[in-house]
């Protein structure tokens, strides 16, 4: 198996000023599915093509943004050497051992946080319930979908961009001890070796999670979710009018990652993203370089220029 | 329905807006430039930040990482949340980056305000 260690996201957990519209968001608009609700009240939910029990947890409290990440791997092996790796490197802060099912049919998850004030975790085992596409049990004969899709109703939660201070800390810690891949860069022209922008991957896709420095800890800047095509972007825009939701911006392209896109805010606040497209990475690929001078089209390549919201907005 | 006059302090602009609409959708409706800056429309990021100076009014649940309960109490509230019960009189407090368009400017700029918090997920009230 050539992709091994961390495999890919596996949860974003999220939190929301006020349950009920928050649901009626992510499970009729986005178009997730429900799968639990613990004793704290979080609300679990998943996208139709994801095998495992949930992609997406929603807590209730008095301020929006995300409370972490987190990321599957291969085996329980790797995630008691990559917790050690972690503690080891010193590059993370407040490490800690979550037990299992702390999170509906999740086994034990270690949890640390990152330079730039994020909250990530690490997990090897969670239920599987399929996709229901099986047409004589699962995964045998399958659908291409399956029936009953609502909203939006993309494939899988993708990746996040997240704001934060010591982007360099982090990205440290991506490439150097968790084996992640630096896909794009965005610098500043005025001193060439100054990040201001990291797009790493952990597998094929083109970003897995992106980073952003921004003299903040911990911001959420949006969750994206994947859709197979760029007519499903502009579907999906359709959706999103009908139903009066807050459009940041799009449908568009992103010149970073070439994915179509389309950015709009859960009534949190909280940004979501739709996008399709992108390219396929392989580890041999060089880093693509963008210059703070060219940003504009580098996150939205038809405007050329960014909206005010792109820095000012987030959680 | 009851409407109120919003005015808006240093640029003297008003505008009317329904008690069941919120100050930030009637100023974006009727107001040419935008006076207040418009971001998540949500309660949640804060840049479309004012002070009531004067008036009656009622607020929906906003974020308390870009709203703090002393911040309130001082009538700082988010316009997208805020529904007046009388004429207000309103200052603009929140901000967007306006630094960089990407396509004038060279320079990338992080000047701007925000609310600089971590929130750990086990020990938030």
């Amino acid at each position: 198996m050539a992709l091994t260690g961390v495999l890919r996201p596996g949860h974003v957990a999220i939190r929301v000023l006020e349950m009920a519209p928050a649901l009626k968001h992510y499970k009729d608009i986005l178009g997730l599915t429900e799968m639990g609700r613990d004793a704290s009240d979080r609300v679990y939910l998943k996208a139709w093509d994801e095998h495992d029990h949930h992609s997406v947890v929603l807590r209730e409290a008095d301020e929006a943004g995300m409370d972490y990440m987190g990321w599957k791997v291969d085996s329980p092996a790797t995630l008691k050497k990559l917790a050690a790796d972690i503690e080891r490197s010193g590059l993370a802060t407040d490490t800690q051992w979550i037990p299992a099912g702390e999170h509906l049919h999740t086994g034990e998850r270690f949890r640390f946080t990152v330079p730039t004030g994020h909250v990530m975790e690490l997990y090897a085992e969670k239920d599987y319930v399929g996709n229901n596409c099986g047409t004589d049990g699962p995964n045998v004969n399958p659908d291409p979908w399956p029936d009953g899709l609502k909203g939006i109703s993309p494939s899988r939660f993708d990746h996040c961009l997240l704001y934060g201070d010591d982007l360099d800390g982090t990205v440290k810690l991506f490439t150097e001890v968790l084996g992640f891949s630096l896909a794009e860069k965005v610098m500043t022209k005025a001193d060439p070796d100054f990040m201001i922008g990291a797009f790493l991957t952990c597998s094929n896709k083109a970003h897995d999670v992106a980073f952003i420095r921004q003299p903040v800890k911990g911001k959420f800047h949006h969750a994206s979710f994947e859709l197979g095509s760029w007519e499903k972007v502009l579907h999906a825009s359709d959706i999103l009018s009908r139903t009066k939701t807050r459009i940041d911006i799009g449908p568009t392209r992103h010149g970073i990652t070439r994915g179509e896109t389309v950015y709009f805010f859960d009534p949190s606040g909280n940004r979501n993203e739709v996008f399709s497209g992108g390219y396929i990475h392989y580890p041999d690929k060089p880093a693509i370089t963008w210059y703070d001078e060219t940003l504009g089209p580098a996150i939205f390549y038809h405007d050329r220029e960014l909206n005010e919201a792109f820095l000012s907005v987030f959680t | 329905m009851p409407q109120h006059r919003i005015t808006i302090v240093h640029t003297g602009e008003e505008f009317g807006c329904d008690e069941e609409d919120n100050v930030l959708h009637a100023a974006s409706d009727q107001l040419r430039r935008k006076d207040i800056p418009i971001g998540c429309c949500n309660g949640g990021c804060g840049v479309c930040k004012v002070r009531v100076t004067a008036g009656r009014y009622v607020t929906r649940k906003m974020s308390r990482a870009v709203c703090g309960q002393e911040e309130e109490a001082s009538g700082c509230v988010l316009a997208c949340k805020l529904y007046p019960r009388s004429d207000l009189t309103i200052e603009v407090v929140g901000k967007m980056v306006r630094a960089i368009v990407a396509r004038r400017s060279t320079a990338f700029s992080f000047d701007f305000r925000a609310t600089v918090q971590v929130v750990n997920p086990d020990k938030e009230t």
